[in-house]
């Protein structure tokens, strides 16, 4: 190489770091304005008590009154950070899924998982095992988790055969969703008034069941997945050039999506698990952050859990004023957020086709 | 350097594909042209020589069956690209590359990256997003991709399916260029007989998974074997530049009857 190459590469490399640089920034900007909207959120409820008093009884419990430290510790923090963790999770199971399935309309919710989920907490619900020491309580995120799980192996099966292209996954994820909502229909048609209020409530989505069991789990499942992730996330974007492309460059690619997609459903099926149906988070929160910083999944993975936790956080806000004095189901507020994006992304997958 | 195959033998299923295959030792610094009509295994052969499909048989790379190596190993040594770059992805073309280097653990990837650009005449493309690209320009993307990591054998499936004339040609001189520069092998599965008769060193025309003929194009382009193989009544001629020409006048019945 003579000196005026040289120069240029070395140029090259140091706009490429700056293009790093610039990425990292602004998941640093999402770290915050998730903050901010967590904040707001904590400061949001139908009791009118205000950020300031609450931090201050976050910092000194002893200085609150007992229904203070109720609303406090048992309402506006468990379902301020469950709409982080489950927004995270979803997000991220998001993105993994349009990753390794190689489609932008893949999410737990449009792919069926969310479904399967809530077919199998209805189930437990409607016809709970008389098991002692197995607590309704402990069956329903059960069954939902099961669930859930045996519908990403399904998933995974359909997407081995040959001849099953990525339009065909979509149509089988639909599939999914409608025969897991007629099930879900027949349970409600069987069941008596009082269960079939729980079931129509847990097929909403709604954060109002945070608890701080359910919170802990979700946070140890995801600050389990996320190294594994990112660790994957390399050979995952070089995935999104072509499966073969990606063998070609030496990825074991049916190793890397089986490892994915065990992430997914532990992700996915968490979520799902605690606070219900939430659709279009995993969906939406992975395509704004893929505008923000491109397709490197480096970038893209944690930007992804963050605009996903950040979605159901401001979601989460917006459930509490939509109606005075009543929290709407957050999943109800993300559907109807959702369905647009998702409908203009069908629009230009179209073009793209 | 040189590449022997024996016996190579790839089904899908139970359908045989490709048939105890063997081609005379390939060496580097040539590029050779596999051609033959639709399903006679011109890709399926390139493909398991990539180690994308199973296969029995020996792929003997100076004196190494690479068959024998690990999955990523045998792809630094045999660097397969694919037939087009998938439309809808938000990476950069200088990024596009270095995702490459990084998994095969290489160090300074941007620079290297770089180089390859530099080496293609595309350095000004450096910048510009994967999508915002021609066909033609994402298919010099793409060779630089491979030739970044330095492979020593280049499989290519066709490299020139879908560019314009312009394109064709460059895509086909750049691999030519750097086949000769760094002593290469690029094997590449190619539709355009006279594209390949005008870039390649040597032909191997394939039918039915088995080889029919392998030599100079001089050597196997025939009328007689066009007809057998390709069903077509063509004239071999050397134009006023002394290059070879397949003039097809007329479709002809195909003597096997599969037509």
């Amino acid at each position: 190489m003579t000196a005026q190459p040289i120069g240029d590469a070395l140029q090259a490399a140091a706009r490429y770091r700056r293009l790093l640089w610039r990425r990292t920034w602004l998941v640093a900007g999402l770290a915050l304005l998730l903050v901010l909207a967590v904040l707001g959120d904590l400061a949001s409820g139908a009791s009118g008590m205000g950020l300031a008093q609450l931090l201050h009884g976050v910092f000194d419990p002893t200085s609150l009154s007992a229904t203070e430290r109720v609303i406090i510790w048992n309402v506006r923090l468990p379902y301020a950070l469950m709409a982080v963790l489950v927004g995270a999770a979803l997000s991220l199971a998001g993105a993994e899924m349009q990753a390794i399935l190689d489609n932008p309309l893949a999410s737990p919710f449009t792919l069926g998982v969310s479904s399967s989920a809530a077919l199998g907490a209805s189930l437990a619900i409607a016809y709970p095992l008389g098991v002692v020491w197995l607590a309704p309580s402990v069956q329903v995120p059960l069954m939902a988790f099961v669930f859930a799980c045996l519908s990403v192996l399904l998933l995974q099966a359909m997407s081995r055969l040959r001849g099953a292209g990525v339009q065909s996954l979509v149509l089988f994820g639909i599939a999914l969703v409608f025969s897991c909502n007629a099930l879900v229909s027949l349970l409600q048609m069987l069941a008596t008034e009082d269960v079939l209020q729980q079931l129509v409530f847990w097929t909403l989505g709604s954060l109002a069941r945070a608890n701080w069991d359910s919170l802990t789990l979700l946070a140890i499942v995801l600050a389990a997945v996320l190294p594994f992730s990112l660790r994957a996330a390399p050979a995952m974007t070089l995935l999104r050039m072509g499966e073969d492309r990606a063998r070609s460059f030496g990825v074991d690619t049916r190793r890397l999506r089986r490892a994915s997609l065990l992430r997914i459903s532990l992700l996915a099926a968490t979520a799902v698990a605690f606070v219900g149906t939430i659709g279009f988070i995993g969906l939406v929160g992975p395509h704004i952050a893929r505008l923000l910083v491109g397709e490197d999944q480096r970038f893209l993975l944690p930007a992804s859990a963050l605009v996903g936790a950040l979605l159901l956080a401001l979601s989460s806000v917006a459930s509490k004023l939509i109606l005075p004095g009543m929290i709407v189901p957050v999943g109800i507020v993300t559907a109807l957020v959702g369905v647009p994006v998702f409908v203009a992304l069908v629009f230009r997958r179209g073009r793209n086709l | 350097m040189s590449l022997s195959i024996d016996a190579l033998y790839v089904a899908y299923g139970k359908r045989a594909v490709i048939q105890g295959l063997s081609l005379p030792p390939l060496p580097s610094g040539s590029l050779v042209a596999l051609v033959g009509p639709n399903g006679a295994g011109k890709s399926t052969l390139l493909r398991a020589l990539a180690g994308l499909e199973p296969m029995k048989g020996a792929v003997t790379l100076d004196g190494v069956d690479v068959t024998q190596l690990n999955f990523a190993e045998r792809a630094r040594r045999l660097s397969y690209m694919p037939q087009q770059l998938p439309p809808g992805i938000a990476l950069g073309v200088l990024e596009s590359i270095i995702v490459g280097l990084r998994v095969g653990g290489a160090e300074h990837p941007a620079a290297l990256a770089f180089e390859a650009l530099r080496q293609l005449g595309i350095e000004h493309l450096a910048e510009r997003g994967l999508d915002a690209l021609s066909g033609g320009q994402k298919q010099l993307v793409a060779l630089a991709q491979l030739l970044a990591r330095n492979p020593q054998v280049l499989l290519l499936d066709e490299p020139t399916s879908a560019l314009d004339l312009h394109y064709q040609l460059r895509v086909m001189d750049a691999v030519r260029q750097r086949v000769q520069a760094q002593r290469l092998l690029a094997i590449a599965v190619l539709h355009d007989i006279n594209l390949a008769a005008s870039h390649a060193d040597t032909l191997v025309m394939l039918d039915r998974g088995r080889v029919v003929a392998c030599g100079t194009p001089e050597d196997v382009l025939r009328p007689a074997l066009l007809a057998e193989v390709y069903g077509v009544q063509a004239r071999v001629e050397r134009c006023s530049h002394g290059r070879l020409q397949v003039l097809v006048d007329r479709a002809v019945l195909h003597p096997k009857g599969a037509a």
